[in-house]
């Protein structure tokens, strides 16, 4: 479900890197608490990221969230497909509904995300606070 | 399950389309006299390039089609006039239909808000008694009428608290806002340039009044209080807040939404409040009308008066009143001419019904929401249990346990003939149901009501499905709220009706 | 009392399922120091008769009796009772926000036709449920242009309505909005020299009335040009709604802020009213208020929700685009009842009507020794006119005859002190328009 060679955050984005391109996306389990997306507003290429600070948002009938860039970097390309069919992100969150590449500033912040393991410990301990 | 139910009203479905749907050319729904001046020419009046071209689509009906058509429109609405909101915070409650009738008197809703004021002195006289009685049941010193809603309230109030600190030197950074509020709050807040820092209720529901005094400093400029708070509990230790509060230099707004737990039987005025909005569609019975119009006053405390906005009614020497302008620190105007007077004229009449009377609407309200918490408290969980006011929030804990949240047991509240309570809010009751009867509200309709949740709860349980796909005796079931926010349609165009009225 | 529906007998075995032994019981949780121990100083109570004797009394103070030319943002205009038959059902005037759609189709499908309505009128792609007013709308609208621009400055014709640029001065103080204003011509128009050489890069929006509160009809092609060569966004503010069943619709506008009164709602004095943004679909998520939007049930019947609603406060609390929470949804539907009541022919014929009783009073008063049509642009049922005294005293007179006579302008605009605006609606019999133009004539021939 999680693919390995991913790394995660604390807010249930994905990053995949090649060299110093990292694609972003978020988790499926970010999908699933948002429910239907029914919006995505994404930057233009170019715009500068934060690790941590958000770059977009997503959007389902009743709730907004913020995604937050896992780390520091500048937008290479960003997924416009995702405009005319967000709900892409609740159907393949993983794949086809990267959000955006972004060139890495800091390739030593990828050691503070999780890896797939400890990404799903860490859902895995949500689901049980959430249940409680 | 149908046999159970005793109110159910059926929604009966018409062949009803769009009025567009209905339209040909020739048609006409309102003729006018005719013209006892000689016709202008509009292209030598106002020259070619100003001339509206054809338009197409812009309806063309009869008088009777357009009372069919709103007529069977208006069957599909639930309404007060129909039964029980329990809608909390919202005070659904009787819209006197004498407020409908003096609203629309000749020489009430035919006056001009620049006729000459010695020729509206009677609609100054409402203004003016209006402010006095909302002075008088609030116990604070100075009052505006202009808002047009509660949001617009709560923002000339922020605006007010800003004019006033920054003549005291620093208008500050942040305002404060318990957890449990109502979104207008932080986003008024942040429209008046604050930022929103929020705190916490404690374990009973209550604003943490420790937490409150660690976090008030020079950079806070006001704590906003709903009172009692959105579970429908009195905030105990608001004064000492109000203290810690005015300590600092800081001051106490207070949304007074909820004011319908108060009128006549205490008074935000003594208990600390510096400003403080009302919404006259809530407690002062201003018809919803499906949205909208409504009325926000604001009241202070004699510090902020030189700050409110234009107009001020004032009283000249003679003894007439008229409408001032020139006020030097007022924050300016909030909207154009002098407030929602057709809402300020019902909110009187409402008050002139009651007069020192309003206690017992109070008092009747408050009745009303404990009985029903009362007698559902064996089957809703009521994660707060400090004594309610004129509202009691449960949440869908146990309800819960069969896959069956809020939401599900307010689309079955109506197969039983009631509008749903507010769901989901507050954020602080997670899975909340709050609701809130009103004094209009008799202890038969109280009692269906009851009997409903509590066969709602008993459904729950034995046949969640029902209740998950509920609602099934309206017209239109759960509509696709995902479509239509992927893929707005926002409006009716005349060729793509391929959509058929049913 | 008449609106509780409960005996003694009843409130007692209330009391007694609660376990409380009196009334006072329920409000313990109040602390004692703030609970009140004396009845309320109100007027009251009073029965419905002494309730109406009462306003019946007050509007017997105000202007009755005589005849108004009073316009200015506020529109005197036939209605008929169709209007009311319809507002007055309890099924729409005690209706709550549509938030549950499947008990409030009544009022969803009537906002997505005024929706429609609006756009129809106004010759925009999108409009939305209503907003409070035509100040609070075009407010709104120039924020929104802030938001979907980037830029901080606005330049506002003065040619707009006085009080709508107060409006927007008290926001904008709070934004960090720059606004500027831009004068106007012998025309009475926006000065378009003015306004190409003030529109920059920075120039978030830019603000105009037509027709404007000199009644005069703006060149809004024009205008619209000289903002969009700097990438500025072009908002319209509209007060006289009927004025768009004979002018063309502002298109070449991004953003349209329309007041509605005239549209079905009273004067009032000074509201309720209903305010309108119309826009651009691409504008779309950027605009506040609410929006009703045409889906299906799980059935395929069509029905309407409330959409689009993460804009909005609730959700968004501290990111929200405005802190609106109610429309003016029975205002709204007024508008809707009288707009498909005129139908396309009927406001046709009720703007020419405007525009000949206008047209046939100004070439009236101008016969009149002194008196003068201040601005030389094409007007539609408003006109300035210029006297050779203060205009204060000259409407002295005319009360003297009954008549309220035209808005003295000095006041909003002190170059303008001996000036006046006439407002001649359909709703002005010729013999009144022939009074006006002879209680004038006599007040001028007094000595001063």
């Amino acid at each position: 479900m999680y693919p390995s060679d991913y790394r995660y955050t604390s807010e249930h984005e994905w990053i995949q890197v090649r060299g110093e391109t990292g694609t972003v996306g978020i988790t499926d389990y970010a999908q699933h608490a948002l429910g239907d997306v029914v919006f995505v507003e994404l930057p233009k290429v170019g715009t500068p990221c934060v690790a941590g600070q958000p770059f977009g948002t997503v959007e389902s009938v009743k709730a907004v969230s913020e995604i937050y860039a896992p780390v520091t970097g500048e937008v290479l390309e960003v997924n416009t497909a995702l405009a005319d069919a967000p709900e892409t992100i609740n159907k393949d969150p993983h794949g086809a509904a990267w959000m955006i590449k972004l060139r890495l500033a800091h390739p030593q912040e990828l050691a503070k995300l999780m890896d797939a393991a400890g990404y799903q410990a860490y859902i895995a301990e949500k689901q049980k606070e959430a249940s409680a | 399950m149908t046999e159970k139910i005793k109110k159910a009203g059926r929604h009966v479905s018409q062949n009803e389309g769009l009025i567009f749907e209905k339209s040909a050319a020739g048609k006409r729904g309102m003729e006018l006299p005719p013209l006892d001046v000689p016709a202008v020419d509009a292209r030598q009046a106002l020259g070619a390039a100003h001339l509206r071209e054809a338009w197409s689509g812009f309806p063309e009906v009869s008088e009777i089609e357009v009372i069919r058509h709103f007529t069977r429109l208006s069957t599909w609405n639930y309404a007060i006039d129909l039964g029980m909101y329990p809608l909390g915070s919202c005070t659904m409650k009787y819209n006197p239909r004498v407020n409908e009738f003096v609203a629309r008197l000749e020489g009430i809703a035919t006056e001009h808000p620049y006729q000459p004021q010695e020729l509206s002195q009677g609609c100054l006289k409402i203004l003016q008694v209006l402010q006095q009685c909302l002075l008088e049941i609030t116990g604070m010193d100075a009052i505006t009428l202009q808002p047009a809603a509660g949001a617009q309230g709560e923002l000339t109030g922020l605006l007010l608290i800003r004019a006033y600190l920054e003549s005291q030197g620093n208008p500050r950074k942040k305002v404060l806002i318990p957890d449990s509020a109502h979104g207008t709050n932080p986003a008024t807040a942040t429209i008046a340039g604050y930022q929103v820092e929020n705190i916490r209720s404690d374990a009973r529901g209550q604003m943490d009044v420790e937490r409150l005094r660690s976090l008030v400093n020079g950079d806070v400029a006001a704590l906003m209080v709903t009172n009692p708070s959105t579970i429908g509990v009195f905030e105990q230790r608001i004064a000492e807040a109000a203290e810690i509060l005015h300590a600092a230099g800081a001051l106490l707004y207070m949304d007074g939404a909820n004011m319908n737990a108060l009128a006549g039987v205490a008074r935000p005025g003594d208990f600390g409040v510096d400003v403080m909005h009302l919404n006259l569609h809530k407690t002062f019975s201003t018809p919803h009308g499906g949205g909208g119009p409504g009325a926000g006053p604001v009241m202070v405390k004699k510090i902020l008066e030189p700050f409110l906005p234009v107009p001020v009614l004032v009283e000249k020497a003679d003894g007439s009143l008229a409408l001032d302008t020139n006020r030097a620190h007022s924050i300016g105007r909030v909207r154009a001419f002098c407030g929602n007077f057709g809402v300020l004229v019902r909110a009187l009449a409402y008050t002139l019904a009651y007069g020192p009377g309003i206690r017992q609407a109070t008092e009747d309200a408050v009745l009303n929401a404990n009985y029903i918490r009362a007698r559902l408290t064996d089957l809703y969980e009521l994660p707060y249990t400090l004594p309610s006011m004129h509202e009691v929030v449960f949440s869908d804990a146990r309800q819960k346990k069969f896959g069956v949240s809020t939401i599900d047991i307010a689309k079955r509240l109506i197969d039983y003939g009631f509008h749903p309570y507010t769901t989901a809010f507050p954020l602080i009751v997670p899975g909340a149901l709050m609701i809130e009867p009103t004094e209009s509200e008799s202890k038969e309709e109280c009692d269906l009501f009851i009997e409903a949740m509590r066969a709602i709860a008993e459904e729950a349980s034995s046949n969640p499905e029902l209740v998950k796909t509920a609602p099934h005796a309206t017209r239109v079931g759960r509509l696709d709220e995902v479509t239509a926010a992927r893929k707005p349609i926002l409006r009716w165009k005349p060729q793509a009706s391929s959509e058929a009225a049913d | 009392m008449r609106y509780l529906p409960k005996s003694p007998a009843e409130r007692q075995e209330m009391l007694r399922a609660i376990g409380a032994r009196g009334m006072e019981e329920l409000f313990t949780s109040i602390p004692a120091a703030h609970r009140l121990d004396r009845p309320l100083r109100l007027p009251g109570p009073l029965s419905e008769m002494e309730i109406i004797d009462y306003f019946r009394a007050r509007a017997a103070e105000n202007s009755r009796g005589y005849t108004s030319f009073l316009g200015a943002g506020v529109y005197q205009h036939l209605r008929s009772v169709v209007t009311d038959a319809i507002l007055q059902r309890g099924e729409f005037l005690t209706s709550y926000t549509p938030y549950q759609a499947e008990i409030s189709q009544g009022t969803l499908q009537a906002i997505f036709e005024f929706q429609t309505l609006m756009c129809q009128l106004t010759g925009q792609e999108v409009a939305n449920a209503s907003m409070w007013d035509g100040s609070t709308a075009l407010t709104e609208a120039v924020l929104m242009a802030e938001r979907l621009t980037g830029r901080q400055r606005v330049l506002v014709a003065r040619s707009l309505h006085p009080e709508y640029r107060q409006v927007l001065a008290t926001y904008a103080h709070n934004l960090g909005l720059q606004v500027e204003e831009i004068g106007f011509s012998a025309s009475g128009q926006l000065d378009a020299a003015a306004l190409r050489a003030a529109v920059s890069p920075t120039t978030a929006a830019v603000v105009v009335q037509s027709p404007n509160f000199f009644g005069v009809v703006e060149e809004v092609a024009l205008l619209a040009e000289l903002t969009h060569a700097r990438e500025a966004l072009l908002v319209v503010a509209v007060t006289e709604g009927v004025s768009l069943g004979l002018l063309r619709p502002p298109a070449e506008a991004d953003i349209v802020a329309l007041e509605g009164q005239s549209f079905g709602l009273p004067p009032s004095y000074g509201g309720p009213f209903v305010g309108v943004i119309a826009t651009r679909e691409k504008f779309v998520r950027q605009m506040p208020g609410r929006l009703a939007g045409q889906t299906t049930d799980q059935h395929g019947r069509r029905g309407f929700v409330l959409t689009l609603a993460t804009r909005e406060q609730h959700i968004r609390r501290e990111k929200a685009t405005s802190n609106i929470c109610t429309n003016q949804a029975l205002c709204a539907l007024a508008a809707a009842v009288h707009l498909c009541l005129l139908g396309k022919a009927g406001l046709q014929e009720l703007a020419q009507q405007n525009l000949a009783k206008a047209r046939f009073a100004a070439a009236e008063l101008e016969k009149i020794p002194g008196v003068r049509r201040a601005f030389s642009g094409p007007t539609f049922n408003e006109f300035a006119i210029e006297l050779p005294r203060a205009v204060k005293l000259v409407n002295a007179e005319l009360r003297k005859d009954k008549i309220i006579g035209p808005l003295p302008l000095g006041g909003f605009y002190p170059e303008l002190s001996k000036h006046g605006l006439v407002c001649v609606t359909e709703t002005s019999p010729r013999a009144d328009i022939e009074r006006l133009a002879a209680s004038l004539r006599r007040a001028l021939a007094l000595p001063q």
